[in-house]
Formats: structure tokens, C-alpha cells, sequence
């Protein structure tokens, strides 16, 4: 009981690092411009399907293939900001959360015309570790280890490089940050890019552990509105501690009961967050 | 033409919540699932009549927005429609696991009930009349809440709620109100709809994308007016219909509905009946 406990935690983590690195996307672009991006989940996809092709259709190797998947989300992201978001951002809510499903289906229409429904996976195995009694797959270890690196990035490039610092101020005062010289509709489309090049990166790491079809993204999109919340919208680093909560709670709640309850207690502690401590449990920026 | 009567049905239900009120229930299909499911299951396991269950399938439904909106209706803006989203998650998820409800493969009927009703032709007739009198029933109330003084208070919950407080509005009261009265129809309406198809499961039953193209129908009519839901509910079938049946877009068809999503969202937020009334002062006076 105990070891398969500790089994669970650990695997639990190793996939909460992913989790946290979803999150972390859609928060950081609530964060910067109260945008809840909802084509979060199929732009996750689109991370699954970058990494499948350029792995098993062109034999990248798949960590390999990450990196492009990273620049080709930055470039969907700043594609996606252009087109939908730019216009609404001082629009009521409603509109910027339909702009962004707008997009979710369209992601999600084109995605099932060209890779139907079926799922795809990407084999691709690196044997495992054994730590006494717990045996951990390797792809599972490499994957929380770059979601880690990844996070760690992240958090560089936010505070210790002027783009960065510009989007922080930005995302404090948007007119004060223009006054100082800030191209604020720059900085925006450069976050928006950035969440979304997360979300890609995610993705791909998904698809390196799992089966996956195009419609797999709104099941880790919702993950990622719990962790989001978990950890109050707009805060990175509380995505991080939010996802790695879920990853262990995954791992955990179905060693006591059936694993079709882990969405229900997810999606209650959800609305219950929102409601009793909507600026999260670590508190919000 | 009877999935064109359920979406009227259920896009002019939510502009009470979504047109009048300013409130963004993104989940709203999970009061035409929920009660849907209530209403399958007196039939079916209960032996219920299916009026009497229709009715009890809105009530539920109603009772449920009720005890939901009162929690939930504090939240504003984006969090109050994440909420909904979640809610519907969770109610779906909870299903699964009922086994009463019959858990994920769902409960169906056993099929000689229709003749009960005269036979399965005969059954879907009356469906299909009692759905017209729900639409119709639907788009007077909405008429009538819009010209009610209830319907102004909703009104200037959506305009500003603090003025709206500081007026003496009790828009605790009101916004839970609205929200109940919302789901009463779609309640009904999925009793109807599950009897119809003879079978129920949560997949179907609480479908998220649903629930997001009840918005864009109200959207593309345009929302708060009367007339605008069932216009865009309309407007949104035919395309849809037209859009199945083609051969080259029917792989397409969602991708489609979203690029219809964003233009209207960029371009045109107020709806065609919105745009008419901006256009000429006698339009203004006859569209509603």
C-alpha cells in the first residue's frame, strides 16, 4: 500500500511538472492582458501533432523536434493575436472569450478534417529507471525534467531580460508602460506568442507519454483552468505549485476510489476555489 | 426542424441570462442535460407519463440553476463563466459514475413505451408539437420578461450592477431568478429530446460545443432583443444544415461556424436584429 502510495506521488509529480508548464501558458496571458484564452486545449493539440509528425514521419528525434514545435507555437500564438485578439482586448469579457473559442473551433474543424479523430501515438521509448521498488520510464523523467528547464526559462526571460521586465510592466499598467516607452501591442502579441508556445511545448510533451487525437487538448485545457485556479490567475509560479497539486492528486485519488471520480472532485474544487478564494490558494500578483 | 425548435428553445432561454441579465453562462447546456437526465430516468425506470416528466425535468433543472446561481452568480465576468464551464464538467463527470443513471453507457428506453403514445410515428408527432408550443412558449416569456419590470431590473444589472444596488434593485434575488427561469426550458426540452431519440448518455447529454453555439446564436441575432435569438437560431441551423450535407464542407463544418463566430465577435457584436435597429429609427420601433 505504502510503496504503491509512493509510486503514485512520484508519478503524480513527474506528470504535474507538464501540467504546471500547460498552466502556465494560459496564465501568464490572463496575467498580462485578462484574455482566458479558450483555444488553449486544441493549441496543445496542435503541440501533439507538431511532435508526431517531426518525429515519426521525418525520424527527429522527439526533444529534438520540441524546439521547433516551440517556435512554430510562438508563431501560431502571434498569428492568433493578430488576427483575434488584438480588437477585443478592451471589449467586455464575452467577446474575448468567444474570440478565443472562435478560434478553438476552427483549430479543432480543420484538425479533424486533416487528422480525423483516430488517435496517433508517438513510440519512441528510453527504458526505465529503478529506484528500489518503484520503476520509473525514462520519457516520463526527460519530460518533467524539460518541463522544469523549460519553467526555469521562463521565469529568466521574465526577469532578467528587458522583453521580459517590459511585459511585466505591461501587464502592471499597460498606459503607464507606454508612457515609458514601451511597445505595449508588442509586448501583448509577444506573451500572447509565448503562452501559446507553452501550451505547444506541453503538447508535445504529452505526446511523448501518451496516445492522443485533436480532441485530447480540452481535457488537459480543463486541467489547466483548475491549476490556473489552484493557484490564482496570473501567477506562474502558482501554476507550477497548482499543477504539481493536481499531478499528485491524479496519482493518489484513484489508489482509494474509482478513477471516473478524479474529474468530478477536480471540477468541484474548481467552482469551489473560484467561489470561496478566487485569487487562488497561493494569492495572486 | 426539430433540432430547429430546440436550439430557439434554448438560445432564447439563455439570452434571458446572457441578452438581458449580462451574465455569460458558457455552460448553459447542462440544465438541458440535467434535466433531460431527470426526466428520461421517471420515464424509463419510474414509469412516469412523459408530460408529467417534461415538467419535472424543467423543475429539476430549475431548482438546480437555483442552488448553482446562488453561488455562482457572485462571481463576475470571466470567473462567472469559467464557473459554469466547470459546473458542467463536474455534472457530466458525476453522471458517469450514477449508476441509477446507468453511469457511462446511459439509460435508454425499451421501445414498446411509444405505443403508449400511438406508436413511434405517432410519438415523434407529438414531440414534435408539444417542442413547437415549448419554443413558442419560450419566446412569449422572453417577450414578457423583456417588458417586465423584472426585465428592467435585469436590464440594469447588466448596464451597471453597483447603480443597479444603489437604485434598490435586490439583485441577489433577480439574477438568481433570471438564471432559474433560464433553465426551465432547456430542462423540458431535453426530456423531450432524450424520449425522442429513445436513449440517453453524458457524452450527449452535456455536450461543452453545444452549449458555446447556443452563444453564438444568440450573438448573431443579436443579444438582449427578442427577435434575435431565434433569428440566429435559425440563421445558424440552415448554415448548418447546408454546411453537413455538402460535400465540400462537410469536414469543415465547425471550423466554419468558428470563422462565423469571429467575425461577428470582430465586426458586428450586436447581432443582425442589433444592426437593424442601428440602421433606421422606424426599424428600431417595429424589431424587438
Amino acid at each position: 500500500m505504502l510503496e504503491q502510495l509512493l509510486a503514485s506521488v512520484i508519478d503524480g509529480l513527474l506528470l504535474g511538472f507538464i501540467y504546471g508548464l500547460a498552466a502556465m501558458g494560459l496564465t501568464l496571458i490572463f496575467g498580462v492582458m485578462e484574455v482566458i484564452n479558450l483555444a488553449h486545449g486544441p493549441i496543445m493539440a496542435l503541440g501533439m501533432f507538431g511532435v508526431y509528425y517531426l518525429s515519426m514521419e521525418m525520424g527527429l528525434n522527439p526533444y529534438l523536434a520540441l524546439i521547433l514545435v516551440a517556435v512554430l507555437g510562438m508563431v501560431l500564438g502571434l498569428v492568433i493575436y493578430g488576427i483575434a485578439v488584438h480588437r477585443i482586448l478592451d471589449a467586455p469579457e464575452l467577446s474575448s472569450l468567444l474570440a478565443t473559442f472562435s478560434v478553438n473551433m476552427m483549430i479543432i474543424g480543420l484538425g479533424t478534417a486533416f487528422f480525423t479523430t483516430s488517435p496517433y501515438n508517438v513510440e519512441f521509448s528510453m527504458g526505465s529507471l529503478s529506484l528500489g521498488p518503484i520503476i520509473l520510464p525514462w520519457n516520463r523523467v526527460a519530460s518533467a525534467i524539460i518541463a522544469v528547464a523549460a519553467t526555469a526559462l521562463l521565469y529568466f526571460f521574465l526577469y532578467r531580460t528587458p522583453p521580459g521586465k517590459a511585459i511585466r510592466a505591461v501587464s502592471q499598467n499597460r498606459d503607464a508602460a507606454e508612457l515609458m516607452g514601451i511597445p505595449s501591442t508588442t509586448m501583448l502579441a509577444l506573451s500572447f506568442g509565448i503562452g501559446s508556445m507553452l501550451a505547444t511545448v506541453a503538447g508535445g510533451l504529452v505526446a511523448t507519454l501518451f496516445s492522443f487525437t485533436i480532441l485530447s487538448g480540452a481535457t488537459y485545457e480543463l486541467k489547466s483552468f483548475v491549476i490556473v485556479v489552484l493557484g490564482g490567475l496570473g501567477n506562474p509560479a502558482g501554476a507550477l505549485v497548482g499543477g504539481l497539486i493536481l499531478g499528485v492528486m491524479e496519482g493518489v485519488i484513484p489508489v482509494f476510489i474509482e478513477t471516473s471520480w478524479v474529474p468530478v472532485i477536480e471540477m468541484v474544487l474548481f467552482v469551489l476555489i473560484l467561489l470561496v478564494k478566487p485569487q487562488g490558494l497561493l494569492g495572486a500578483k | 426542424m426539430f433540432s430547429l425548435l430546440l436550439v430557439i428553445t434554448m438560445a432564447s432561454s439563455l439570452n434571458i441570462i446572457l441578452g438581458y441579465t449580462g451574465y455569460v453562462s458558457f455552460g448553459h447546456i447542462i440544465f438541458y442535460g440535467f434535466g433531460g437526465y431527470v426526466g428520461f430516468y421517471l420515464i424509463s425506470q419510474q414509469g412516469w407519463s412523459l408530460w408529467l416528466a417534461t415538467l419535472a425535468g424543467g423543475i429539476t433543472a430549475s431548482l438546480l440553476a437555483l442552488m448553482l446561481g446562488s453561488a455562482i452568480l457572485r462571481l463576475k465576468g470571466a470567473y462567472f463563466a469559467l464557473s459554469t464551464i466547470g459546473a458542467n464538467v463536474a455534472m457530466m463527470a458525476f453522471i458517469n459514475n450514477i449508476t441509477f443513471f446507468g453511469g457511462p453507457t446511459g439509460l435508454s428506453l425499451n421501445y414498446s413505451i411509444y405505443q403508449d403514445y400511438g406508436g413511434p410515428a405517432q410519438a415523434k408527432w407529438l414531440i414534435f408539437y408539444t417542442l413547437f408550443g415549448l419554443a413558442l412558449v419560450t419566446v412569449i416569456t422572453s417577450f414578457m420578461v423583456k417588458f417586465s419590470k423584472f426585465g428592467l431590473g435585469l436590464m440594469v444589472i447588466r448596464e451597471d450592477e453597483e447603480a443597479a444596488k444603489v437604485l434598490g434593485v435586490r439583485t441577489p434575488l433577480l439574477k438568481t431568478q433570471a438564471y432559474s427561469l433560464s433553465a426551465f426550458f432547456p430542462g423540458m426540452a431535453g426530456v423531450l429530446f432524450f424520449f425522442k431519440n429513445g436513449s440517453v448518455e453524458p457524452n450527449d447529454a452535456f455536450p461543452l460545443h453545444q452549449s458555446i453555439e447556443m452563444i453564438v446564436m444568440v450573438m448573431l441575432g443579436g443579444q438582449g432583443t427578442v427577435l434575435g435569438p431565434v433569428i440566429g437560431a435559425g440563421a445558424y441551423e440552415q448554415l448548418r444544415s447546408y454546411l453537413l450535407t455538402s460535400d465540400l464542407f462537410k469536414d469543415l463544418q465547425l471550423a466554419i461556424a468558428g470563422l462565423l463566430l469571429l467575425l461577428i465577435v470582430l465586426f458586428a457584436p450586436t447581432g443582425v436584429i442589433g444592426w437593424l435597429r442601428s440602421r433606421s429609427n422606424e426599424l428600431r420601433r417595429i424589431l424587438e
